[in-house]
């Protein structure tokens, strides 16, 4: 029976676990990155989708320069949502495929460093597309989209949509159905996210006074730190047995 | 090493491991048979702290499960029958990433030494998605001794390789088990434990039903001595 | 399977009892409204079943807690009956709602707070039994079930805040008054009085069709039960 090995100093132990915590975080999104760099599949699909699915409302909606005002900031999250689940689906499926989820399963980390990792690339893979997204469109329809407070508005919107996304991507992909089911279970609790972020976008494109953006603003900061935190404690659950 | 004692596993209704009693002293190589189903695959998940049991006792290195999990964890290798590898990294880049996450010390010279090892240095900036199965094989058993477990879990695996493959892991196995290792690996294929393993436990309906050493088996006797455990 | 306990048995006939009595009351006893007329006497049944859903929702993410804290699949049970029995009340509340809108806003439906919400947490809870039905571990399945309900319990105010940046036209009957409120009215004392005993009549209905899932519930686990056991 082997002792269990001594540490003198519980000070260093517990400064070397949180070093540990930020290493394998920054770890999973190094390796999620550099794959996806490598392999552009994710991103592209994410980037096609989303071109594709403005030349759908285009036409749909017939965007012209008056409807464009108005519903902007309706097509940009209607596509932002879609292609977003697309992202999750797939970057949980990487895990999933060969037994990576165990393999990080295994390592000598908190679950929840496992789930801010993914949170973290999900989140980079989702405002990459954001960030190509948004100037194609100011091209296609000759509006300035470079707005400081809307870029806000995206960060806070996709952080929170992210956050639960993550976390039930990581329940979706362990399900038979799990090619479907993702949408069906983030969409209903993401609805304030979206709505929330749709009418602060869309009063930051319109100048409207900071009034009236200010209560959908301060709605996704409180659904962010919401989900976030809850999703911390629930993490553990979803990928035990 | 391991000691676990009554170990019960349910999956809601369904019992998988009734009362399961195993011990492996340190340095041991523990082949555990079975048929499918017999719930040798749960057994190394509760082992590897991925699966929580029911009810009884499990310590490994001292350590209580599921309590003492990440101590648990930072001594423990497993390889599954899946490769654990991320298709779209390369060799060197997977055993980067799992030193990380095992906050292994000094980790590009431990990299260097596992790559030697499984013989894979001159193809350790080729994506895995390039590996041929036995060469994943080996990069997953380099994988799993990155931190230098002293413990090895091995799930089938042997799974999907041909004979070449089989030769070429069973070396790697040899070289991890040289190195002092206490390790358990699952199989249904008796030849191959037969080779490297020093005690054979085997496990048919969730309980353990014989056990016995390689001495206690006369040389090419342990199809003879499976049947007959299973039989009773 | 246990005999239908008596104290059951008299609560399914006092359920039948009450519903005919609130039926009665909120369609012959209670006074007709001035303005909108009989169809405002689908207002009792909207409000109660709309009462006993939400608390049954509620008590979901209660039990939520309960489950993932306490790992016992009895609460899973009991969370299925709870979110089942308050699926169907909360559709009837909408369908109720709906009849009454027709006349009163002069549409079937609307993109009001209340209503959207409405919507939306129906949504979150038929959700809820698409992810129950691609899982088979009951463990696991007790595990996201709960979670997702909790999550889903937990987003549904905030829904309702997103919502209440469009302007509202739903009443508010009870507490508090709202100016742009159409078809709103105040209760006389026989419509208070159809009013609570309708609420008091579905508090009953509930717990009689909630209890009843419960122990169908548990007759399933114990068919489960009996199928595993007979494959051994």
């Amino acid at each position: 029976m082997a002792t269990k090995a001594s540490h003198p100093n519980s000070l260093s132990k517990k400064e070397a676990a949180v070093g540990g915590y930020f290493k394998a975080i920054s770890a999973i999104v190094w390796k999620d990155l550099r794959a996806e760099f490598r392999s552009w599949e994710l991103i592209s699909a994410m980037l096609v989708f989303s071109l594709l699915a403005i030349l759908i409302f285009n036409f749909a909606l017939e965007l012209d320069v008056k409807t464009r005002q108005s519903v902007t900031a309706g097509v940009l999250w209607a596509t932002f949502a879609f292609a977003g689940t697309l992202g999750l689906n797939r970057s949980m499926s990487i895990e999933k495929d060969r037994g990576c989820l165990d393999g990080l399963l295994l390592a000598p980390v908190d679950r929840s460093a496992i789930y801010f990792g993914k949170f973290f690339s999900n989140l980079a893979f989702m405002l990459i597309v954001e960030a190509i997204v948004l100037p194609v469109y100011s091209v296609l329809y000759n509006t300035n989209l470079f707005h400081p407070g809307l870029i806000a508005v995206i960060l806070l919107g996709s952080i929170g949509y992210t956050s639960v996304g993550t976390l039930l991507a990581a329940m979706s992909v362990q399900t038979r159905t799990r090619d479907v089911l993702l949408p069906i279970l983030l969409f209903p609790v993401a609805f304030a996210v979206l709505l929330s972020a749709v009418k602060a976008s869309g009063g930051f494109l319109n100048g409207a006074d900071f009034a009236e953006i200010s209560f959908p603003i301060n709605l996704l900061i409180v659904y962010d730190i919401i989900f976030i935190a809850i999703s911390f404690m629930l993490f553990d659950a979803v990928v035990e047995e | 090493m391991i000691v676990v004692k009554k170990l019960v596993k349910r999956f809601g209704l369904k019992t998988v491991l009734r009362g399961v009693d195993f011990a492996v002293q340190p340095g041991e190589f523990v082949a555990l048979l079975g048929p499918n189903g017999a719930g040798k695959t749960t057994f190394l998940r509760i082992l590897a702290a991925l699966s929580r049991p029911t009810l009884g006792e499990v310590r490994i290195a001292g350590y209580k499960l599921p309590d003492e999990a990440a101590q648990v964890r930072a001594r423990l290798g497993v390889v599954s029958h899946l490769s654990l590898l991320y298709n779209d990294l390369t060799a060197e880049e997977n055993l980067r990433f799992y030193a990380r996450m095992y906050n292994v010390e000094n980790s590009s010279a431990r990299i260097a030494a596992v790559l030697a090892m499984i013989g894979l240095e001159a193809r350790r900036r080729d994506l895995v998605r390039t590996y041929s199965r036995g060469m994943q094989q080996r990069l997953a058993i380099g994988r799993a001794v990155l931190h230098d477990p002293q413990i090895m879990l091995l799930d089938e695996p042997y799974t999907g390789l041909d004979q070449d493959a089989s030769s070429m892991l069973d070396a790697a196995l040899k070289a991890v088990a040289a190195e002092g290792r206490t390790i358990v690996m699952t199989s249904h294929d008796l030849a191959r434990a037969e080779e490297l393993a020093a005690r054979f436990d085997i496990l048919s309906r969730g309980i353990i039903v014989a056990s016995a050493t390689r001495k206690q088996i006369k040389k090419n006797n342990l199809l003879s001595f499976y049947k007959q455990a299973l039989a009773d | 399977m246990n005999n239908k306990p008596l104290a059951l048995k008299i609560l399914d006939l006092i359920s039948i009892v009450l519903l005919l009595a609130a039926t009665y009351l909120s369609i012959f006893v209670a006074p007709m409204e001035r303005v909108m007329g009989n169809v405002q006497r689908v207002f009792y049944f909207h409000v109660g079943t709309a009462w006993v859903a939400l608390i049954g929702f509620i008590f979901t993410a209660a039990l939520s807690v309960i489950y993932l804290t306490t790992k016992n699949l009895k609460w899973d049970r009991i969370q299925v009956a709870a979110v089942e029995v308050s699926v169907v009340f909360f559709l009837i509340t909408i369908i109720l709602g709906s009849i009454w809108a027709r006349p009163a806003w002069n549409t079937w439906w609307t993109w009001d707070p209340r209503l959207t919400t409405a919507a939306v947490v129906e949504l979150v809870y038929i959700a809820y039994f698409m992810l129950r039905q691609g899982l088979d571990d009951p463990n696991k399945r007790a595990n996201f079930s709960a979670i997702y309900a909790l999550i889903g319990g937990l987003s549904a105010p905030i829904t309702f805040f997103s919502i209440r940046l469009f302007r509202t036209i739903h009443p508010v009957v009870i507490a508090g008054t709202n100016a742009e409120a159409e078809g709103s009215f105040s209760m006389s004392g026989g419509m208070l009085q159809a009013f609570f005993f309708a609420l008091f009549a579905f508090t009953v209905i509930f717990i009689d069709l909630f209890w009843n899932r419960i122990r169908l519930g548990e007759a399933q686990a114990k068919v489960e039960e009996m199928k595993i056991n007979a494959a051994y």
